[in-house]
């Protein structure tokens, strides 16, 4: 509400609204509630909403016949929009196993920051970390933000598999490859919990708005886990936010 | 059942997509050529959306494991059942065995075979697009079995085909609209975007078309984004990327163009070294 938005046609079946070129989370609260108030308003006519760091796109059924009078009545929402997120976001405690058989590019991190592995791990684990919204892959989480100590560049040449679970630091993001991908990040761990599964009703638990807490846990833990969640015996922890 | 003999290049089960899960990163994914779907869906008065058989490049043989009406659409590899040519467009009885086969490429690049009440391969996530990580399958394969449900009731044969659009397979010209960064270009490159006639790179696929020619691009790199199907996003080193049906949600290249509807179905009936040029529709 007390921000500038731009409007712009994307095509004849979707519409752009943009925020300030800013990565912050007062835009995703203010995205988050623009879109759950267009959501309530105007479901029947909209096949889907795409939230990015500082967008939200609509998708509509069909073709909009008058982009002008859509505009209007998306300003005059947005005027009346409550400033206060309606939903209760979560954050989620996402055990991470840093030892080396996993992090297999810690020991070049710590040699290009010049800081032991162990303040990487510190540094990364201490962030609670802001889930801006899902893309890239079915279950990726883009996440805001990383610690300005353990930003790193990309690899120059991309690995061509990456497993299911790893972390990784891809300049100044972090973030879990949810499946099994070609990646040029660095992985410094890996978790045993999965961000995308179509067998569950909910196939990524992880939403907009909620934060990420990532904690070490040991090779031995890592392997008990993966043992437990296989067996449906391990229940995600997470902490609800007022 | 379907017996796959030989699934060819390229062979994926297809519907209109998986809408409405770009919020967890879902591609909507479904059959690249909605128009010819759509036909070889509606001769058989099928739904719209019912799952067919997406074909790239002919080369394969199906058998059939009981009887039903099928309808081949889109591009045409004179397609023959038990080595007789068959028409496209039209309702075609199937008896048990017969075996339906591709030859020598006429036009286009992909083929649609609907079958009477459509494939029923599994839903995930209320379609049965084939996408990688998301179905259990991503590509058909020799040996497959394709289930389809037994007629219910007998379809009038066709005597006449459905004439298909020629200019769908022929044309050069892809419309498009402004995309949300088009302004931010120079007057020289929007030049460059509509008056040069851009070639199909090796690089095409089901995800995007890759364009040969390139335009100098000196746009600094924006916050990433929505991205859709018929999405053109301009590259740093200056290529265009022509985002196709299994495109990712997101995206951080510039989007200078926007593929109208009809002009997705028609580029993914080409193909390398094919030629483009478009044709930007103003709306204002």
């Amino acid at each position: 509400m007390n921000y500038d938005l731009q409007y712009k046609q994307y095509g004849n079946q979707a519409l752009l609204i943009e925020w300030p070129e800013k990565i912050n989370e007062a835009i995703l609260n203010d995205i988050l509630s623009f879109k759950n108030k267009i959501e309530s308003e105007q479901a029947i006519k909209i096949e889907d909403l795409i939230i990015g760091y500082n967008s939200l796109t609509i998708i509509y059924n069909n073709s909009v016949l008058n982009f002008q009078e859509e505009i209007a009545r998306l300003k005059a929402t947005y005027i009346k929009l409550d400033l206060r997120l309606d939903k209760k976001t979560k954050t989620w405690l996402i055990p991470v196993c840093y030892d080396e058989e996993f992090g297999i590019d810690l020991k070049q991190i710590s040699h290009d920051k010049n800081r032991p592995i162990e303040e990487i791990i510190d540094v990364h684990s201490k962030t609670i970390y802001t889930i801006y919204f899902i893309g890239f892959l079915p279950g990726f989480l883009y996440l805001g933000v990383l610690n300005r100590k353990i930003h790193s560049n990309r690899k120059n040449t991309p690995s061509l598999t990456v497993s299911k679970g790893s972390v990784g630091i891809g300049g100044s993001q972090t973030g879990i490859y949810p499946s099994e991908s070609a990646g040029g990040w660095n992985i410094i761990g890996k978790t045993p919990i999965s961000f995308f599964d179509v067998s569950k009703q909910e196939p990524c638990f992880a939403k907009s708005g909620d934060k990420i807490h990532f904690f070490s846990i040991t090779k031995k833990e890592y392997y008990f886990l993966e043992e437990s969640i296989k067996n449906g015996l391990y229940e995600l922890k997470c902490i609800e936010n007022d | 059942m379907i017996r796959v003999i030989s699934p060819g290049f390229l062979t994926s089960i297809q519907d209109l997509g998986r809408k409405g899960f770009a919020n967890i990163g879902v591609p909507i994914s479904g059959a690249m050529d909605h128009y010819s779907m759509k036909l070889a869906n509606n001769i058989l008065h099928n739904n719209e959306n019912e799952a067919v058989l997406e074909i790239t490049f002919g080369h394969c043989k199906f058998v059939f494991e009981k009887e039903t009406y099928i309808c081949i659409s889109g591009a045409d590899f004179s397609a023959e059942i038990n080595k007789m040519p068959i028409v496209l467009n039209t309702v075609i009885k199937i008896f048990k065995d017969d075996v339906l086969s591709f030859g020598r490429h006429k036009f286009g690049v992909r083929s649609y075979i609907s079958v009477l009440g459509g494939f029923q391969t599994d839903v995930v996530l209320n379609s049965k697009s084939f996408y990688q990580g998301v179905t259990n399958f991503s590509i058909v394969k020799k040996g497959d079995l394709l289930p389809f449900n037994a007629p219910q009731d007998s379809l009038e044969p066709t005597y006449t085909a459905v004439k298909q659009n020629a200019n769908h397979f022929n044309s050069k010209i892809i419309d498009c609209y402004k995309g949300p960064e088009y302004n931010l270009l120079s007057h020289f490159q929007k030049k460059r975007l509509e008056e040069t006639i851009f070639t199909i790179a090796k690089a095409n696929n089901r995800m995007a078309y890759q364009l040969n020619e390139t335009i100098e691009n000196n746009l600094k790199s924006m916050l990433t984004s929505a991205v859709l199907s018929g999405t053109v996003q301009l590259t740093p080193s200056g290529q265009l990327i022509v985002l196709m049906r299994d495109c990712q949600v997101t995206g951080g290249y510039p989007r200078v163009l926007q593929l109208e509807n009809n002009a997705i179905n028609m580029l993914s009936q080409k193909t390398t070294n094919d030629t483009v040029k478009f044709n930007v529709i103003d709306l204002n």
